[in-house]
């Protein structure tokens, strides 16, 4: 079997983990996923703790299908993704709600919601369904690594210039009553843009992001 | 009082798409012209409907802890509330399919018009999400349900069609080449977050 011999790593497969991170991004490219990247980017950790979760289930869910892909009859094929989907997202919601229950409380239904999250599905669908377990392993990294990038960056900067710090240290130095007692950037006078923590805000900043991306990335420009 | 308070509510103050991001994914893919937005909204009200008021009626009567001691007392210490997710997705699922025969039927030009997006309903988060925060929220009955699965269609329905018409005009706008498309939609969909944090503060 030619698939057999190909090498581990070889060119094809370097590019299935490489390309989402760019050329091909889920968020910024393909458009799947955005809901849940929105919804919990106002603080780096749950965006971290998200990122992780999707990461799983997507590598997970991407190899057992394709392991099973000659089984499933294309009819009901959407179904018994959604199955395999829900019981591995039921199972990272018991495990954090068991190690990390503050984290847990904080993604309310953002777990529930990787489930419907068009990532997995469409990888699943797009992908998983017509190749071998360790392309689809591949995919599955790629994919849930660029999800994690933007998902990071656009937590980053909303937790940044939204509240002054990163994983809840302050960063940009103590902000106290008057001017005195402040330390850092808030002793020259610096305010945090509390607006950043608003909903709007997020959708903005991707959209910011994606003006960079393509600005610097030509070939994506829609017509 | 209460139910037009749950109403207003989930249309615009918790609107589906512009405080919890919801349904992002076939929101911005088929707000390009305003007819299948309407088909699609249309869709997406009906299946909230029904499947809000069946998952309430689930999580009640068969999930939540101590759901089951309608079987007898043995029951009452059954709390079964972590099979939710692959229950109200099995329902979300058989409904859509339900929809999609009715529209393939009755309307067979919008069942032409929405193709894929049909289907894709069953994974649209707004659908799965209306059932996991109707749990959230502790409504007292079925009526309460309903409603929230109404307001909330209704509010996405409203979102999709507003960015669709404004896609529709800036077609023909003089927007910097990498903006054009996905990142202009963005960033009019927070513009018109803002406007909508504005009913906020409104209390019924």
């Amino acid at each position: 079997m030619a698939e057999e011999k190909e090498a581990l790593f070889s060119k094809k497969n370097k590019a299935l983990l490489t390309d989402p991170l760019d050329d091909n991004n889920p968020i910024s490219v393909q458009v799947l996923g955005i809901c849940s990247a929105l919804a919990i980017t106002v603080q780096l950790k749950p965006a971290l703790v998200m990122s992780l979760a999707v990461l799983f289930v997507i590598i997970a869910s991407n190899v057992i299908v394709s392991l099973i892909r000659n089984l499933i009859p294309s009819r009901i094929r959407i179904i018994v993704q959604l199955l395999i989907v829900a019981s591995l997202v039921i199972l990272v919601d018991q495990i954090l709600k068991a190690y990390a229950y503050d984290v847990s409380k904080e993604l309310s239904v953002f777990v529930g919601l990787i489930i419907t999250n068009c990532i997995v599905m469409g990888r699943l669908e797009a992908f998983a369904l017509a190749n071998g377990p360790w392309k689809s392993f591949l995919d599955g990294v790629g994919n849930g690594a660029g999800y994690a990038f933007i998902l990071v960056l656009v937590a980053f900067f909303r937790e940044l210039l939204g509240s002054g710090k990163l994983m809840g240290f302050e960063v940009l130095g103590h902000k106290a009553k008057t001017l005195a007692e402040s330390t850092g950037v808030y002793s020259f006078g610096y305010e945090n843009n509390g607006f950043m923590l608003l909903s709007p805000m997020a959708l903005i900043t991707v959209g910011i992001i994606i003006w960079i991306q393509r600005a610097r990335n030509r070939k994506l420009i829609e017509n | 009082m209460d139910l037009i308070n749950i109403f207003i509510k989930s249309i615009f103050i918790d609107n589906m798409v512009f405080a919890y991001f919801l349904g992002m994914c076939s929101y911005l893919a088929v707000s390009k012209t305003v007819k299948t937005a309407v088909g699609l909204g249309a869709a997406v009200i009906f299946v909230l409907v029904v499947t809000v008021p069946v998952n309430f009626l689930l999580d009640t009567f068969l999930l939540k802890a101590g759901a089951l001691s309608w079987l007898g007392a043995d029951y009452a210490g059954i709390d079964l509330s972590f099979l939710s997710f692959i229950m109200f997705i099995a329902v979300i699922a058989s409904m859509v399919q339900l929809v999609e025969m009715i529209v393939e039927r009755f309307a067979p030009a919008l069942y032409g018009a929405l193709g894929i997006f049909l289907p894709l309903i069953a994974v649209n988060c707004a659908i799965l999400g209306g059932s996991l925060f109707m749990q959230q929220k502790d409504f007292s009955n079925v009526g309460e349900s309903a409603v929230y699965g109404l307001g909330s269609g209704i509010g996405w329905f409203l979102a999709i069609l507003a960015i669709a018409a404004i896609r529709e005009k800036i077609a023909y706008s003089n927007i910097p080449a990498p903006l054009k498309g996905l990142g202009i939609t963005f960033i009019i969909t927070g513009l018109m977050a803002i406007g909508f944090m504005s009913f906020s503060g409104i209390k019924l």
